[in-house]
């Protein structure tokens, strides 16, 4: 069973903000940009440290724990693959850092890279990936480690009409394979609606607001 | 003309006249001053008794071996050491950052003479005169050549990366090893072939510091052409030195070929202020122990200038006027007239590198294909050593009627040699970013090709000639392995000049040397600091020249 | 730019300028002003200016401070050539009898003698081998007898037969038989030693070269280096001389494990480490000329000289002064060397660089015959050896000591 549990005050960006997720649930959390919705997911992945408030996870006070110990992953907007290495080693990279062996990790890329569709892109370099393509690596990549909370940072936000679309199945059909709680940030609610089980306005959460 | 692929700039329509001019000056000056030496000192090398004579010399061996392996080690050294400022550096914001990055950039012009009489002054003599004085000296000298190579590449790194490698698991020594060293490996080699290249012709400080047993190539070289006058034997060596780093250039170049990638290059994330005590205090340490080991040999320099066995005096500088070794005995040299000399050849350096520069720019903007050899042949002399250069020129211009190796202008056109790539680097980039609509426009006005060019674009010019010009000073000003083989008796430079009165024993010769060394040192800093103005470290704001090197403070004074 | 670096870069450029318009070192060619004093900035020493004889001038300068000399050419002379004189660092550049004597020289030909020091006599020559054909100067005092076979070799001189040379033993000018150059002077490079910190340190002087290598006399000798400097190729000849070619490596081996401290020249090794002179060596490869200077030079009054002599380390060293060949001014040249073997200007030279004059015509003062030590015998390696095995016994010698 999973819970987040995040209240913090920030004067600046998030004041007195709260939010609970139960196990397994995908919340999609909407604001304009600039709103603060990115710096939340932000101090949930440890990146940044709030000035006030906690973060858990299953009861755990994980606020001060240092973020590649808290098991949390993070599909970032403009994906941050790795670009010296292959596909297959960017999406084993989680799994390497577990400790998993070769020949293991290999296998476990490559059938999450098959889920994506992108089977046979093993080898490729980064570098030559697409716009939806370079998408899919990346969230192939923070599913294959099996986080136990997935957040997700305007997933589909500048992608083309078709390829927003049909990434948008594609997505939601994904998170429910992997079965961790989700936090997605976006400004679109059409994609909110399609992709989580609740949604949630940041401007509602401020100031001690409470999401329904 | 073929035009270029950038906005169908007014210079691909000058006159090709103008064109070629422009081109062939630089071209030709380059062609007698280096290339004809080059050729005649590769020519006397290969001479079979004389290259018998040194292979089968034991000393010669030894001497590459010190050569090579003080290198790798310096280099080695510089790199570890290098990293943490550099990240320092690039990442944070704090109190004295531009200053600290000054300081190291003001270090790393200094002239090698300086630095060895800084280091000679610190260092006490149990470790004066060892290799290791040596090795110490050149990694805090090149410490700079890190910090903005392989800063201004880290500070390109988008932080993101790191936390989703974080994000992944993996804990900060695995992410610095598995994401950041290789992304950084490019500007590291980068920043290794510099130093290398550097540390292995090494001339001035191991003529300081060094004891006289130990020598580099390049000191032997000066050895045996200037003490023992065996010209042949001596050029047999520069040709071994040559193609050491020939090697070693080509292997580096195919090296960082297969391993360049394309980085998504985003404008630098701006350096925050350090937020946990944990970075705060990591900051304070790195900066606080890079600004002492920067600082502290200069200090000494200036402390040494004052004293002697007996405590605090100003006879070092009050005797500025005379070098005597006692009353009616004289060195031969005159501090004074050393500065005078030098304060001459620099502002003659200066004239010719400038304008011989400023045609480059323009020459090499306008000519395309033919305009990329010459700038690559103007960085040769940068890449050749300094002795080499002099050597060269010593022994080519020596017969009617090209026997210049007694005018008063060969010295200066040695030290210019070594200065117009920088006049050309800081020239080009702003050439190249100015020109385009707005020649356009005044072509649109009525404007000929060359009268919008001149109306409009090379106004803009001044400010990086000027500062191409106020490197050029500073490298003459510091310039001391061609001009030891050039100057004569009387004609000394500064750097001459205080490699003589540190190379004695008596304590106020000594004493003077430090306060010409202080004199020499806070010239070639004024003139780098009126260069030096931005904090940023790739200067992609400063001029638009190419993000590894601002300001071309590539290589200076050796 | 702000405004203040755009202030200080003008004013920076305003100091180049104006140094680069101070012109070049041009030495004073021109007729003076018959009212004043022509200056002229010279860069090394200078010969000090004595009033111009014509009393209608009554123009008189002084020599000033070291280092900026200035240039009073007389104002009556006929000709006003100025000529350079190429030498080692020990020759002294102003206010000795030598120096006068070059005034004098001035005075009845109107030649004046600039003097260039161009370092100790290994760099001097190689600079002239270097140069040869534009020399840096028109006569060269100073290469002496090991080195001379490597400066007749490279050609740098310019034969001529002095006149005077009859004064001159022809054991000197046997050397030169082609009249390259001229015996000047001669004198045996000896070990000297500081016959006071001696007795401080309770040590006898040592009498061999053995001895020196004998720990008794560890840390305290000073030599100089034979690449560089004349006395120091002497006193490597010497060892030679003695232990043979094949055992004054093991010689200089004993030297260096007693700790023998090495200079590049002569001046550095005698004014920097030896103790008399303020250093901390007792022992130092110099002159067997060099005791009675100091008790000429010295404050106090001595009735015995202060250092003294190992005779059985003595060396002869015969010096020559030559026409630099391709000297733009042959004539004036010539007639410096032969001012420099008159008897005139040869007494000024056993006090003034503490050797002994090659004209046999010359009297020597009391005070040198009184304290000067010349030894019975003196070492001398046959000349064809020295020429064909120098460059292997310096070679050998700096793997050996320098390392």
């Amino acid at each position: 069973m999973e819970r987040i549990d995040v209240s913090f005050d920030d004067t600046h960006v998030l004041r007195d903000v709260s939010l609970r997720a139960a196990p397994g649930e995908a919340v999609a959390l909407l604001g304009a940009s600039g709103s603060g919705k990115s710096t939340l997911l932000r101090v949930i992945a440890g990146i940044i440290a709030p000035d006030a408030g906690t973060v858990s996870i299953d009861g755990v006070d994980i606020t001060t724990t240092a973020t590649h110990r808290r098991g949390v992953g993070m599909v970032f907007q403009d994906n941050q693959l790795f670009p010296h290495r292959s596909v297959a080693d960017n999406v084993a990279f989680g799994l390497k850092m577990q400790g998993v062996d070769r020949n293991e990790r290999r296998a476990r890329a490559e059938a999450w890279l098959e889920r994506v569709e992108l089977g046979g892109f093993a080898d490729r370099r980064v570098t030559e990936l697409s716009g939806g393509e370079a998408k899919r690596v990346a969230l192939a990549r923070t599913l294959a480690a099996d986080p136990s909370v997935v957040l997700l940072d305007e997933p589909l936000t500048g992608l083309d009409r078709e390829l927003h679309d049909q990434l948008v199945d594609e997505l939601a059909r994904l998170l429910r394979i992997a079965d961790a709680t989700v936090v997605l940030v976006t400004h679109d609610v059409d994609e909110a609606h399609a992709i989580a089980d609740r949604t949630v306005a940041l401007s509602d959460l401020q100031d001690g607001g409470e999401s329904t | 003309m073929r035009s270029r692929p950038q906005s169908s700039s007014s210079i691909n329509r000058l006159p090709s006249g103008i064109v070629a001019t422009l081109v062939l000056i630089p071209a030709s000056a380059l062609a007698v001053f280096y290339a004809w030496p080059f050729i005649t000192l590769m020519v006397e090398a290969v001479d079979v008794e004389a290259a018998r004579a040194t292979f089968e010399r034991d000393r010669t061996w030894s001497i590459v071996w010190f050569t090579t392996w003080q290198a790798v080690v310096s280099t080695a050294l510089t790199i570890v050491l290098g990293l943490a400022p550099a990240w320092v550096i690039s990442r944070y914001s704090f109190v004295g950052r531009r200053l600290l990055l000054s300081l190291l950039t003001a270090v790393f012009v200094l002239p090698t003479v300086v630095m060895g009489a800084a280091f000679l002054a610190l260092f006490p003599d149990s470790i004066d005169r060892t290799a290791w004085g040596v090795i110490a000296t050149h990694v805090v000298f090149n410490l700079a050549v890190v910090v903005r190579t392989v800063g201004a590449v880290w500070e390109h790194l988008p932080h993101d990366m790191e936390h989703a490698a974080a994000t992944l698991g993996a804990t900060p020594l695995t992410i610095f090893r598995e994401i950041t060293l290789p992304l950084l490996r490019p500007a590291v080699t980068a920043a290794a072939a510099i130093v290398f290249l550097f540390t292995f012709t090494s001339f001035g400080v191991v003529r300081i510091l060094g004891a006289p047993g130990t020598r580099t190539i390049e000191v032997e070289v000066w050895r045996r052409a200037t003490q023992l006058g065996q010209v042949d034997q001596a050029a047999v060596l520069a040709l071994v030195q040559l193609a050491i780093l020939g090697v070693v250039a080509i292997l580096s170049a195919v090296s960082s070929r297969r391993h360049s990638r394309a980085l998504a290059l985003r404008p630098s994330s701006r350096p925050l202020r350090a937020r946990t005590p944990r970075a705060k205090a990591l900051v304070t340490v790195v900066v606080l122990a890079t600004a002492a080991i920067a600082a502290a040999p200069l200090v000494a320099l200036v402390v040494k200038s004052f004293s002697s066995p007996n405590g605090w005096t100003t006879a070092g500088w009050t005797g500025l006027g005379s070098a005597e070794i006692r009353p009616g005995l004289s060195l031969g040299l005159d501090p004074i007239g050393a500065l005078v000399n030098s304060a001459r050849t620099a502002a003659w350096s200066t004239v010719f590198a400038t304008v011989t520069g400023a045609l480059a720019a323009l020459g090499i903007a306008a000519a395309g294909r033919a305009g990329r050899f010459l700038d690559a042949g103007l960085m040769l002399p940068i890449a050749t050593s300094a002795v080499t250069i002099g050597f060269g020129m010593l022994i080519t211009f020596d017969t009617a009627p090209y026997d210049w190796r007694a005018s008063w202008w060969i010295v200066p056109v040695g030290h210019a040699l070594v200065a117009v790539p920088f006049v050309v680097r800081s020239t080009l980039g702003v050439l190249r970013a100015v020109d385009g609509q707005l020649s356009l426009a005044a072509a649109t006005l009525g404007a000929s090709p060359t009268r919008a060019w001149a109306e409009v674009v090379v106004p803009h010019l001044w400010r990086p000639l000027a500062v191409g010009a106020a490197l050029a000073a500073a490298i003459s000003l510091g310039e001391f392995g061609a001009t030891s083989f050039l100057s004569r008796s009387g004609g000394e430079t500064l750097p001459v000049a205080i490699a003589e009165l540190l190379g004695r024993t008596g304590s106020l010769l000594q004493t003077k040397g430090y306060a010409l060394a202080t004199i020499l040192a806070a010239a070639t800093v004024v003139l780098v600091m009126l260069v030096d103005r931005s904090g940023d470290l790739s200067g992609a704001r400063s001029n638009g020249a190419d993000s590894a090197d601002p300001d071309g403070v590539d290589r200076v004074g050796r | 730019m702000t405004p203040t670096a755009r202030r200080t870069a003008a004013l920076f450029v305003a100091g180049l300028t104006v140094a680069a318009c101070s012109g070049s070192d041009d030495v004073a060619t021109d007729v003076p002003d018959a009212d004043e004093p022509a200056t002229e900035e010279a860069t090394e020493g200078e010969t000090p200016d004595t009033a111009a004889p014509d009393a209608e001038e009554a123009i008189e300068s002084d020599s000033t401070e070291p280092g900026s000399a200035t240039d009073t050419t007389p104002a009556d002379a006929s000709t006003d050539t100025t000529i350079t004189l190429v030498t080692y660092e020990s020759f002294p550049s102003e206010g000795t009898a030598i120096n006068e004597q070059l005034a004098t020289f001035s005075d009845q030909t109107g030649i004046d003698v600039e003097i260039l020091v161009a370092g100790d006599t290994g760099t001097m020559l190689s600079k002239a081998e270097l140069a040869v054909g534009n020399p840096e100067g028109d006569v060269m005092w100073g290469i002496d007898s090991t080195f001379l076979s490597r400066a007749i070799g490279s050609e740098i001189f310019q034969p001529y037969e002095a006149t005077g040379l009859d004064a001159i033993p022809a054991a000197f000018t046997d050397l030169v038989p082609n009249a390259e150059a001229t015996p000047v002077d001669f004198g045996d490079v000896c070990v000297n030693y500081d016959i006071g910190a001696l007795d401080e340190l309770g040590i006898d002087a040592p009498t061999t070269l053995d001895d020196l290598a004998d720990p008794a006399y560890q840390d305290l000798l000073v030599v100089q280096n034979p690449a560089t400097s004349s006395p120091g190729l002497a006193f490597l000849l010497a060892t030679v001389d003695e232990y043979g070619i094949d055992g004054w490596q093991d010689y200089w081996q004993r030297l260096v494990d007693n700790g023998v401290s090495v200079t590049d020249g002569w001046s550095d090794a005698y004014y920097g480490q030896f103790s008399y002179a303020g250093g901390d060596r007792p022992l130092v490869v110099s002159y067997g000329s060099s005791p009675p200077v100091e008790v000429v030079f010295s404050d106090v009054e001595l009735d015995a000289a202060p250092t003294g002599v190992v005779e059985a380390t003595c060396y002869r060293q015969v010096e020559f002064v030559g026409v630099l060949a391709g000297t733009e001014q042959p004539d004036a040249a010539q007639q410096l060397v032969d001012f420099m073997i008159t008897e005139a200007f040869q007494s000024t030279l056993p006090l003034d660089v503490f050797v002994f004059p090659a004209n046999t015509n010359v009297q020597l003062d009391q005070v040198f015959v009184d304290f000067a030590v010349i030894p019975e015998t003196s070492r001398l390696l046959d000349p064809d050896v020295v020429d064909s095995e120098r460059e292997t016994f310096i070679d050998q010698w700096t793997d050996l000591v320098i390392g």
